[in-house]
């Protein structure tokens, strides 16, 4: 059964939230937030939460693709297209 | 020079955390010591250790530290950087708010460890990599098994700027920092240090002490009376772990912020012995624990009969009648005149590179409070020992003029670390 992309979303959103050093973005964080930009999450720890994708989604996302990610909406993209 | 002076503690100790727990536990002589059931399910000889209560190390971190932080924290991490924190806390200062871009270039620190993040290396690192895994290894490996990881964490959370760094100097690990920072202060190179060791809880870090048999396998039944230094029946060393971490800082500068005063660090001495006259990689020359003792007393500027009590390295191993010899001979001070003595590692067991550090601790409760904890489990004192069987405190001893301690490490590599303390006179 395919993913909602809503559920996708929320799902991306609680994976990221550990990492996030401004907590206060998160409060409106949209598919255009950035990862690094918005939510500072520290850019050694992307590795942690592409790792965190895979197990979540039971998907596998190569290097290059995971370096294409810079926002949650791209995390929700590369995900549904594995997953989906 | 310029003096130096204790102006902060922070601990996480087998027999308590933080410092109000802890001096509660050296008043009340209170073991750290338990039975581990994984080391009796690996087939130790030994199946006793000495551990922080896990549950409150937990709770702790939580209110300590983020999430992101926790997740590349292991066990020497959690306890090291508890500990730093109190101690900057204890100090009387705040934690900077992580957004602040302000350095403070004039704190820095040295916090060492003797094994490391071995629980991270053997449960995580070798076996992802051995099964081909290297890219599930995450982020956090590197700062979890490298030697500074934990003064690199400490750096971050409280925005140092001056020298940090770690050392590693086996069981003298802990003495040996507290000295690295007296010196870096002394010399005028920086105004505050944060100085200690930490060990992790992980019987993989364990296991090779118990291969060596060197841990003691006569008291499993009996984790409160396995760790028994200075006894006829000590049989070996009582494993621990945990963390502890001095503030020390300039005498002027504490003075000035009139800050709470602890003790102050007279001086100190290290040095090794070269595996030669009967040292080796496991035992002490005892011509070079002589003369880092003395070394540490002519640092200090006071006449080795100011001394009021030694803080031993007294690990409960064979090598504990000559320790108490080698002090006898450094100090010139004969069964008679001999200080007190007393071993904390009979309450928590063996911190490792936490050792010194935990030790130290000990003895800054106890010069505040002017007591010696009660040296346990030796009430049979090895024959070589009797003569200065006046001296040991089988029980808890309220010293009203207890001014002087003096604070020794001897490790592995034939390495050795004395530093003598006094307690400070408002």
């Amino acid at each position: 059964m395919a993913m909602e992309r809503a559920d996708v979303l929320r799902k991306v959103v609680e994976i990221i939230s550990p990492f996030a050093k401004n907590k206060e973005a998160l409060v409106d964080v949209s598919e255009q937030t950035h990862i690094l930009d918005d939510l500072k999450v520290n850019s050694a720890r992307l590795v942690d939460v592409i790792l965190e994708f895979e197990d979540a989604f039971d998907i596998e996302v190569e290097d290059e693709a995971a370096d294409s990610v810079n926002t949650v909406g791209d995390a929700v993209d590369l995900i549904l297209a594995r997953a989906g | 020079m310029r003096r130096v002076v204790v102006t902060g503690v922070g601990v996480v100790a087998p027999n308590g955390i933080g410092m109000a727990d802890f001096a509660a536990a050296l008043r009340e002589g209170r073991s750290g010591l338990r039975h581990v059931p994984v080391m009796e399910e690996r087939n130790f000889g030994c199946t006793v250790a000495g551990v922080p209560d896990e549950d409150r190390v937990e709770e702790l971190c939580e209110a300590y530290f983020d999430e992101e932080e926790r997740r590349a924290m292991n066990s020497s991490h959690r306890f090291g950087c508890l500990a730093a924190v109190d101690a900057w806390t204890d100090a009387g200062f705040v934690r900077p708010d992580p957004a602040d871009d302000d350095v403070n270039w004039d704190a820095g620190a040295v916090i060492g460890t003797g094994i490391g993040g071995l629980d991270t290396t053997a449960e995580r690192l070798i076996p992802l990599t051995d099964a081909g895994k290297v890219r599930r290894l995450g982020s956090t490996m590197v700062e979890q098994v490298m030697a500074s990881g934990v003064s690199a964490r400490v750096s971050g959370l409280l925005a140092l700027g001056n020298q940090v760094t770690a050392n590693s100097s086996a069981c003298s690990t802990g003495t040996e920092a507290i000295l690295e920072g007296f010196e870096r202060i002394r010399r005028g190179k920086a105004g505050r240090m944060l100085c200690g060791g930490t060990e992790a809880a992980s019987h993989y870090i364990w296991a090779g002490f118990d291969a060596m048999r060197v841990l003691c396998r006569t008291h499993n039944h009996a984790p409160a009376e396995a760790s028994r230094p200075m006894s006829a029946s000590a049989g070996g060393f009582i494993p621990g772990c945990g963390a502890a971490v001095l503030h020390l800082e300039s005498l002027d500068g504490a003075l000035e912020r009139g800050a709470r005063i602890y003790a102050e660090v007279l001086g100190g001495a290290l040095n090794s012995g070269g595996h030669r006259s009967g040292g080796s990689m496991t035992a002490p020359n005892p011509v070079s624990v002589q003369r880092c003792i003395r070394a540490a007393v002519g640092d200090a500027g006071i006449p080795a009969a100011e001394i009021d009590a030694i803080n031993g390295h007294l690990t409960a191993t064979g090598a504990d009648p000559t320790e108490v010899a080698n002090w006898s001979a450094a100090l010139d001070r004969d069964p008679g005149d001999f200080p007190w003595i007393h071993a904390t590692k009979s309450l928590i067991g063996h911190g490792l590179g936490a050792a010194g550090a935990l030790e130290s601790a000990a003895c800054m409760v106890m010069l505040r409070e002017r007591f010696l904890h009660a040296s346990r489990n030796c009430e049979d004192l090895h024959p070589e020992i009797e003569p200065f069987a006046d001296s040991v405190p089988h029980e808890r001893v309220e010293i009203d003029d207890l001014r002087t301690i003096v604070k020794s490490g001897f490790g592995f590599g034939d390495v050795n670390a004395c530093v003598i303390y006094r307690r400070w006179e408002d």
